[in-house]
């Protein structure tokens, strides 16, 4: 990226009537990037876009925008360089998705903000780029809140901006609204060199979409950096603060709290066939034991996320005796085995091996199509139990 | 949204991307694919340029070009059909009355050519200020409506829901009962000024609590209580005052344009018009602000001079109004909506003047029932435009409740 800086913040501090929300945020922007300010609820994040968008004034601190201070910047001056996607409920009446769209152009029209045909145009893309154009002459309030967001961001892309702030964009979004959000703002980044600034819930939609990410945490900016350096399970478990569950680096994927206890089960899995049953003892709350993986296994993370022992080797290694037996000394406690219907080939033969064991013991060893529920009746409902 | 998700085979006109890679997009593969219904068609066509008018243009485009057009006059229809109903209901107005006068008299009488002196004395002194009054005075009350609806973004906002009325009517009744044992007689132009002055302070009372109060329905609420106090304040002094000193205020309170005349309608019309002026000026803001102030703001409309603008005209306006006629219910709320809904929009730029004329036909005609219905006894005008006004805001409430539902 060899694009010139255009904006960047200086040792900025935000708040609300002289008390900062949020203090000493630094960053700067080269055109055409995105950058994404993920934290927890209630970090700053809103007070932050509101105080570089001139919403807000700062408390202290610079915010440069081509060279220019914000502050010396007029309303008009700073609306054709910078446009808004906010969170706020916006409920006109008998307004058409083209009017609505069209307000972009505000800072651009006359005193009575008559459209030229050149306007018209510009409102007519924007609507098509979003792909609402269909919408255009239909009432802003008659469609639903994924199309009145599209709207709202055609508006934002008529003003032609150079710089577009969007607070928290994809909230209220279904997962697919969620997704052609994000694409039209990579789109509008790689070939019109917009530069985007966005607050975001989802983090594994922020690390798809950014090219920087600022963490805000405790009043403050706990790290910043490319997706690469800042989504990774420290950090990400640090920023949230996370007791339970799990950030899963790899597909960027959180799981749930693992179920603590003696393991009742023992899977053995590998290449993924291990992933529902994992899923699956979880959400019923059995503790379980996963072995033998190996560390680049798709479903070792998941494993180490929600299994209350995992026993694994190094990648394409064979097992090693130690950790066979180990492995085994921990089935033998469990009260039932799931196989997960994994082939068996050179390097873990010994998980074979490890199967004929448990027959040999008497366990109950549930394999096929319904390995689970065989597993789930050996176990017992606690509630029958209960009753009995 | 349509649940095409028919591919969507000719991909837009693509800006020239570099980074194709990196967005891992295939050839012929639309990032957005799935939303577009088929309006491509037209989109096309409309690139083509001139098209003849043809079998071969889709429907739905032909549907939206009627939509268009009959949008296109359905403006300046609705403007000649008010003005034509101002017109015929000046003429209705001027020539109704105890002494009915034809409308060729009228003419002789407006020309100065007519013989009989009683019937010209009963136009230009009795009915002309009371006829121009009303169009004037309920124009000034539908623009004001509008405007404190567009401040408080809420529906039913309006000079008389927010205790603009009843802080007029605080001050005349003071000036009544002080004036009156000074002068023995108030004069019609204090009790004016007092009805302005009356309405300024709550208006400027209700700005002071504005700039500590961001949600607009608790200010809205602060305005109505406002009101209150002032309500109760004249109650308490009615209940200690002779009964000769108030026995006008009863009448006062009840409204009505019967009292105008030409030197009391002159520097109201000189408030009233360049104010309205000053609103229709504001039309580009008003069209911002209906998307918020945030996004208002982010447009480059200097929201604090805005505000202060809206609410100062919108309480010059109504002001005006209360210090002549008293306070005159549901036309500043009724009147920007049923505006709204014969138009078909709510671009400020068609809304201020639609509003200030339908407020014009509404008031003539309220006033014209006001006057005939039950001659010779005379109805109190806010008893004509609350039988009108206050079922039109129900069914708008209603209408409006509906839509949220099917949100």
């Amino acid at each position: 990226m060899t694009e010139p800086i255009t904006f960047s913040v200086k040792a900025l501090s935000a708040g609300y009537g002289g008390h900062p929300v949020v203090s000493d945020v630094c960053f700067s922007l080269r055109k055409g990037s995105i950058l994404s300010l993920i934290g927890p609820n209630g970090a700053g994040k809103s007070t932050i876009l509101k105080t570089i968008s001139g919403q807000l004034s700062a408390l202290s601190g610079t915010v440069m925008i081509d060279g220019r201070s914000l502050s010396s910047m007029t309303g008009t001056e700073l609306a054709r360089k910078m446009s808004l996607l906010l969170t706020d409920r916006v409920r006109p009446e008998m307004m058409t998705c083209f009017e609505a769209a069209a307000m972009g152009r505000y800072p651009y029209t006359g005193r009575f903000g008559r459209l030229t045909e050149e306007d018209r145009r510009i409102v007519t893309s924007a609507l098509d780029r979003v792909g609402v154009l269909s919408l255009a002459e239909k009432d802003f309030l008659e469609i639903s809140d994924g199309q009145r967001q599209r709207v709202l961001l055609a508006r934002a892309l008529a003003q032609e901006p150079e710089i577009l702030i969007l607070d928290e964009p994809t909230s209220y979004l279904d997962i697919r609204h969620k997704i052609e959000l994000l694409d039209i703002l990579l789109e509008e980044a790689r070939c019109r060199q917009l530069t985007i600034i966005l607050s975001l819930h989802e983090i594994d939609l922020a690390e798809k979409v950014s090219d920087y990410v600022l963490c805000i945490r405790d009043s403050g900016v706990l790290c910043s950096g490319t997706p690469e350096e800042i989504f990774t399970e420290k950090r990400i478990r640090q920023l949230y603060d996370i007791q339970e569950g799990t950030y899963l680096t790899g597909p960027g994927s959180i799981e749930l709290g693992r179920t603590g206890g003696e393991p009742e089960v023992f899977i053995v899995g590998g290449a993924g066939n291990g992933l529902p049953f994992y899923r699956a003892l979880a959400r019923k709350r059995i503790p379980f034991s996963a072995g033998i993986l190996f560390e680049n296994d798709l479903e070792y993370g998941t494993a180490r996320a929600l299994a209350a022992r995992v026993h694994s080797v190094p990648a394409f290694e064979e097992i090693p005796a130690p950790v066979f037996d180990a492995a085994l000394a921990n089935l033998l406690h469990c009260r039932a085995v799931i196989d997960a219907g994994t082939p068996v080939r050179a390097a873990n033969r010994r998980n074979a091996a490890l199967l004929e064991k448990a027959r040999a013991a008497g366990l109950p060893v549930c394999g096929g199509p319904d390995a689970l529920e065989q597993a789930i009746h050996v176990l017992g409902c606690p509630n029958q139990k209960e009753e009995t | 949204m349509s649940g095409g998700t028919a591919a969507f085979s000719a991909r837009r006109p693509a800006p020239s991307c570099s980074d194709m890679e990196f967005l891992g997009r295939e050839e012929g593969q639309s990032r957005i694919g799935g939303i577009r219904p088929s309006y491509q068609h037209d989109h096309h066509s409309r690139n083509d340029g001139h098209v003849p008018f043809s079998a071969a243009i889709p429907r739905q485009r032909l549907r939206r070009k009627v939509r268009c057009s009959m949008k296109k006059i359905r403006i300046p229809l609705m403007f000649a059909l008010l003005t034509s109903a101002l017109l015929v209901l000046l003429a209705l107005s001027l020539g109704i009355g105890s002494v009915p006068i034809s409308p060729g008299e009228i003419l002789r009488i407006l020309t100065g050519s007519a013989a009989d002196a009683k019937a010209s004395s009963i136009i230009l002194k009795i009915r002309m200020p009371r006829v121009f009054g009303a169009a004037i005075l309920g124009g000034a009350l539908g623009l004001s409506g509008f405007l404190l609806q567009t401040f408080f973004r809420n529906p039913v906002a309006g000079p008389y829901v927010l205790g603009i009325s009843s802080g007029a009517r605080l001050l005349v009744c003071i000036t009544m009962i002080f004036l009156l044992r000074l002068f023995s007689a108030a004069p019609f132009i204090c009790l004016m000024a007092a009805a302005f002055a009356g309405s300024l302070l709550v208006t400027g009372l209700v700005l002071l609590f504005a700039r500590r109060i961001r949600s607009m329905s608790t200010l809205l609420v602060v305005g109505i209580m406002v009101g209150s106090i002032c309500t109760s304040a004249t109650d308490f002094l009615i209940t200690f005052a002779d009964e000769a000193d108030v026995v006008n205020l009863h009448s006062w309170s009840l409204g009505s344009f019967s009292a105008i005349n030409f030197a009391s309608l002159t520097p109201a019309v000189l408030i009233i018009i360049p104010a309205a002026i000053g609103a229709f000026l504001l039309s580009k803001p008003v069209g911002a602000y209906q998307l918020g102030e945030n996004y208002a703001r982010s447009m480059g409309v200097n929201i604090r001079t805005f505000r202060l603008l809206l609410i100062t005209l919108s309480s010059l306006l109504s002001a005006s109004v209360t210090a002549l006629a008293g306070p005159v219910s549901f036309v500043g709320v009724a009147v920007p909506h049923i505006a709204r809904l014969l138009f078909g929009t709510s671009r400020p730029l068609v809304i201020i003047p639609a509003s200030f004329l339908f407020g014009s036909v509404f008031c003539l005609l309220c006033d014209l029932i006001a006057r005939t219905a039950f001659a010779p006894s005379e109805l109190a005008i806010s008893s004509v435009t609350a039988v009108f006004g206050a079922p039109i805001v129900i069914g708008l409430m209603i209408g409006r409740q509906r839509r949220r539902e099917n949100d």
